[in-house]
């Protein structure tokens, strides 16, 4: 299943619902082009919505951690809402949660925004 | 043991589409050998991520080379063999993406995870040089006291040594 992504504005933060599976190939250069896009247009602080995203592999891993050194040598910050239980485990074997700020509402992870 | 032992064996162009390929064909074989559902995204994400390192680190994405995908299922597990035609490696010299330094590489957790999702995994020198991964899965059901050896099943993350 490809990856869809579409990016809307929620106040000075940049939602992107995502759906389908970041993995090697479409889903992973989907995910790159986007996010570099956002931040060329200076949309730096983003919330990416993983609620239908159900499968991850280490090349999307690798994606989301790249994207986030990308938004964050910009000043912003990416932020993840909504993980679901698969996405979650991942996170969390690889210790990623250490990394990322993750939330399961939207409008508190709007307002955790600097 | 009455039961025969089934062995596949495919070889897969260095593509990217090889690796949605070598993925769907463990799985339909995961399902048909009674692994369920949380188990079958394990087997699913290991095979993966095997092909990936054969296909990206192993044959550097080279279609000339190949990537040859073998799985053998005995009465007791599901055994994957994932070989490239590369310079093969040490699995010891792989840094750990869990690693204060490495959480922010953007690449490097393939290998952590077909440790972490299958219950035997280890990295050996193919005949031609190249490596080849080797990892298991017991079936459901099946007595860990008739285990030949090579493992006990069950949820080590440790690597052993493979078939």
């Amino acid at each position: 299943m490809a990856l869809h992504l579409t990016p809307r504005d929620s106040g000075p933060i940049t939602v992107v619902d995502a759906s389908g599976r970041i993995t090697l190939g479409d889903g992973s250069a989907n995910l790159r082009k986007t996010i570099r896009q956002l931040v060329d247009e200076a949309h730096v602080n983003i919330l990416l919505n993983l609620a239908d995203v159900d499968y991850i592999d280490s090349s999307g891993i690798g994606e989301l951690v790249s994207a986030y050194t990308a938004v964050r040598s910009k000043g912003g910050e990416l932020k993840l809402l909504h993980l679901t239980k698969k996405v979650h485990d991942l996170l969390q074997i690889t210790k990623l949660f250490t990394v990322f700020e993750v939330f399961s509402d939207e409008p508190s992870a709007v307002r955790s925004f600097k | 043991m009455g039961q025969e032992t089934k062995h596949l064996e495919v070889t897969l162009e260095t593509q990217v589409e090889s690796v949605n390929l070598a993925e769907e064909m463990c799985l339909r074989l995961a399902e048909a050998a009674g692994f369920g559902e949380d188990e079958c995204y394990r087997i699913g994400m290991s095979v993966r991520e095997g092909v990936i390192n054969a296909f990206h680190y192993g044959n550097k994405e080279k279609p000339e080379k190949k990537i040859h995908l073998a799985i053998d299922l005995t009465p007791e597990k599901m055994i994957i063999h994932v070989t490239d035609e590369g310079a093969g490696f040490i699995l010891k010299d792989v840094p750990d993406p869990l690693a204060e330094e490495n959480l922010l590489s953007t690449s490097g957790r393939g290998i952590f995870l077909m440790r972490a999702f299958m219950d035997e995994f280890d990295v050996v020198k193919s005949q031609k040089g190249g490596a080849e991964i080797v990892m298991s899965k017991r079936l459901p059901g099946a007595d860990s006291a008739q285990s030949n050896g090579n493992g006990s099943g069950g949820h080590d993350r440790a690597p052993r040594r493979g078939a």
